[in-house]
């Protein structure tokens, strides 16, 4: 038979209450690298698993700039320099009238920036992933909470991690390979 | 179980993550498609195959086949675009100012919703574009660099226009997409048929409910909303700038910015009411779509209809209190004038009747709200006409004073794209969750973490 190397121990559960106490009395029994999937987003988890750092907000302000300086450089290159139109004798760079452009693109530039930012940082679109070779991991998406400790944690070691999450008392418990 | 209690619930007891899954996933994935389905559809695909007829005679022989004339330049095309536009900014309010203001009922309501926005966009960005006489031109609106050496004048309302509606179809299109990511990862770990996996599996791009992508997802969402937010008041404000930035009496306004995006939002709910109360009774999604869903949007429709109440009396206050005489011929010719009768009728579709809403009975009573709405679209509809088309037949030139007739490609146009609108909407309720499984799901009391 071939031989499998193992991405790490899966143990799922009933309600999210179960799902977020278990995950934090992992993270404190010294498990760092762990993760939770669950069918809805749950507040309590992802301080629970220790996530801390989301830089989401931070792309979402880039792109918001880049979109407003852009917006407002095209407008002032092409009436001031590339193709001045003298109307009346006003300013060529009349920016009151240049503000809703500026605006949309702002938004524009904000909201895709969001959009691809969280995907490129959840590392999405992404096929395959060893947790779907779970068969119960199905649930995931319906009705089931799920922890896993992966087997990168230095802590991690087949048989004592499975007693650790048996103590947890979940549903059930399952090796994923990768 | 405990007994109703006021105000409605926004599910109805008893559900579960499992049942609430089932119901809604199982509307796409297991339930046959029935006649009633095809039916409709295929009615609304032979309407919009209407449209493609008219467009096509009208790339054949031009403008010239509509009732657009001098002075009346602005013909079905302008009054059909402000009111399809319109009636998206009731999804975009839906999904984004109600997430903010953490109005959790709008979780049931505001996928379809964001559908309806989608489609009433692409609806709407036709109209300018076949208005422009050489529509296969389109992409001049742009600025791009170019041979010919010119650039859009930045200056205009018209080319504002185009950036607002463009951003705002795409950031519609990104948060109706990001907000279906989880429902269709729960579509492919659902379905038993190999190319729905596929496909289903495609489209959610490996989704798997990580709660760090939640957390990031999460912020995101807020984020778009947040977006969204000063994005759907921007657009109408656009749209009401390419009439109150001219000097034509009628446009002339500081009043239309906030009336429009008012009249946007009242049009916009009574196509939401129009579409749910046959979606909900066709699926049996009363439990989820409940009488407080129809009395919270018959409200909004209330007060965005007293806005739009204010907005005329201003006007008519205006016209007279101005004395500008163009102003005050405005309003006589609005009264008095030869499309007085679709006056009276605005009045009455859009301030008389829609007061009934004050009845609590009528404003949970599905039969009576979807007549209301009706009404309230054919008001609306009526609104951009004496805007457009009353403002302009009678300027302030005796000898320049025209009339206007739309002919029957004006007809087949504007009801050719209610087809298209209705066709893509039976194509989304039979191929995507209609309503938000993972919001839904939030919603349920299992959902509570208790505190430690």
């Amino acid at each position: 038979m071939k031989r499998t190397s193992i991405y790490g121990m899966m143990a799922e559960f009933d309600t999210p209450g179960d799902l977020v106490s278990a995950a934090r009395r992992t993270y404190e029994a010294g498990y760092k690298k762990i993760d939770a999937y669950t069918p809805f987003p749950i507040e309590e988890l992802s301080e629970a698993i220790g996530f801390h750092r989301n830089s989401v907000p931070l792309v979402v302000l880039i792109g918001g700039i880049l979109g407003g300086c852009s917006g407002f450089g095209l407008q002032y290159w092409i009436h001031v320099i590339n193709y001045p139109i003298n109307v009346g004798g006003r300013p060529l760079n009349s920016w009151p009238a240049f503000i809703v452009v500026t605006f949309e693109m702002t938004i524009l530039f904000a909201g895709i920036f969001a959009v691809l930012g969280m995907l490129a940082l959840n590392g999405l679109p992404m096929p395959y992933h060893p947790v779907f070779n779970v068969p119960r991991f199905a649930f995931a998406s319906k009705d089931r909470f799920f922890l896993i400790i992966f087997s990168s944690d230095p802590k991690y070691d087949a048989a004592s991690t499975r007693r650790f999450l048996e103590s947890l008392a979940p549903r059930s418990i399952a090796e994923v390979p990768s | 179980m405990d007994e109703p209690t006021t105000p409605a619930p926004v599910i109805e007891p008893g559900y579960t993550f499992g049942t609430v899954t089932d119901k809604i996933s199982s509307i796409v994935l297991t339930r046959p498609t029935s006649n009633g389905w095809l039916l409709g559809f295929g009615v609304a695909f032979l309407v919009s195959m209407g449209l493609l007829y008219a467009v096509g005679y009208l790339f054949l022989r031009g403008v010239g086949i509509w009732g657009v004339n001098i002075p009346v330049g602005w013909g079905f095309a302008i009054v059909n675009f402000v009111w399809w536009i319109g009636i998206g900014h009731a999804g975009t309010l839906i999904s984004a100012i109600l997430l903010l203001l953490r109005q959790s009922w709008r979780n049931s309501i505001n996928r379809f919703a964001e559908a309806m926005t989608l489609f009433a966009v692409a609806c709407a960005g036709m109209f300018p574009i076949l208005h422009l006489g050489r529509p296969w031109l389109a992409y001049w609106l742009f600025p791009y660099p170019n041979t010919m050496r010119v650039w859009p004048q930045f200056r205009s309302p018209l080319v504002w226009d185009v950036f607002a509606v463009s951003t705002y179809g795409t950031i519609s299109l990104l948060f109706w997409y990001v907000g279906l990511i989880p429902d269709l990862a729960t579509l492919r770990d659902r379905s038993e048929n190999r190319g729905a996996q596929i496909i289903y599996g495609m489209l959610a791009m490996g989704w798997r409910g990580s709660a760090r992508h939640w957390a990031r997802y999460e912020t995101a969402y807020l984020l778009l909303a947040g977006l969204a937010t000063p994005l759907v008041l921007s657009v109408h404000t656009v749209v009401s700038f390419d009439f109150a930035i001219s000097i034509l009496p009628g446009w002339h306004t500081t009043i239309f910015p906030p009336y429009f995006v008012a009249g946007a939002i009242y049009s916009g709910f009574a196509m939401v009411l129009m579409l749910a109360i046959p979606i909900r009774k066709f699926y049996g999604l009363e439990d989820f779509i409940t009488d407080r869903h129809l009395n919270n949007s018959a409200k909004v429709m209330l007060a965005t209809g007293l806005i739009v109440a204010y907005g005329y009396g201003m006007e008519a206050f205006m016209g007279w209190y101005s004395g500008n005489r163009y102003d005050s011929f405005l309003l006589w010719n609005r009264l008095h004038g030869p499309y007085a009768f679709f006056y009276y009728l605005l009045l009455i579709s859009n301030l008389a009747i829609p007061q009934v809403l004050w009845i609590r009975k009528l404003r949970t009573s599905p039969f009576w709200l979807f007549l209301i709405s009706g009404v309230i679209l054919v008001g609306m509809w009526l609104e951009r006409f004496i805007i457009v088309v009353v403002s302009l037949h009678r300027d302030f030139l005796t000898s320049s004073w025209g009339m206007y007739y739309p002919t029957r490609w004006d007809w087949m146009t504007y009801v050719g794209t209610i087809g298209f609108f209705l066709a893509c909407m039976f194509l989304f309720l039979r191929l995507l969750p209609m309503i938000s499984i993972f919001e839904m799901r939030t919603l349920l009391p299992e959902a509570e973490v208790k505190a430690e």
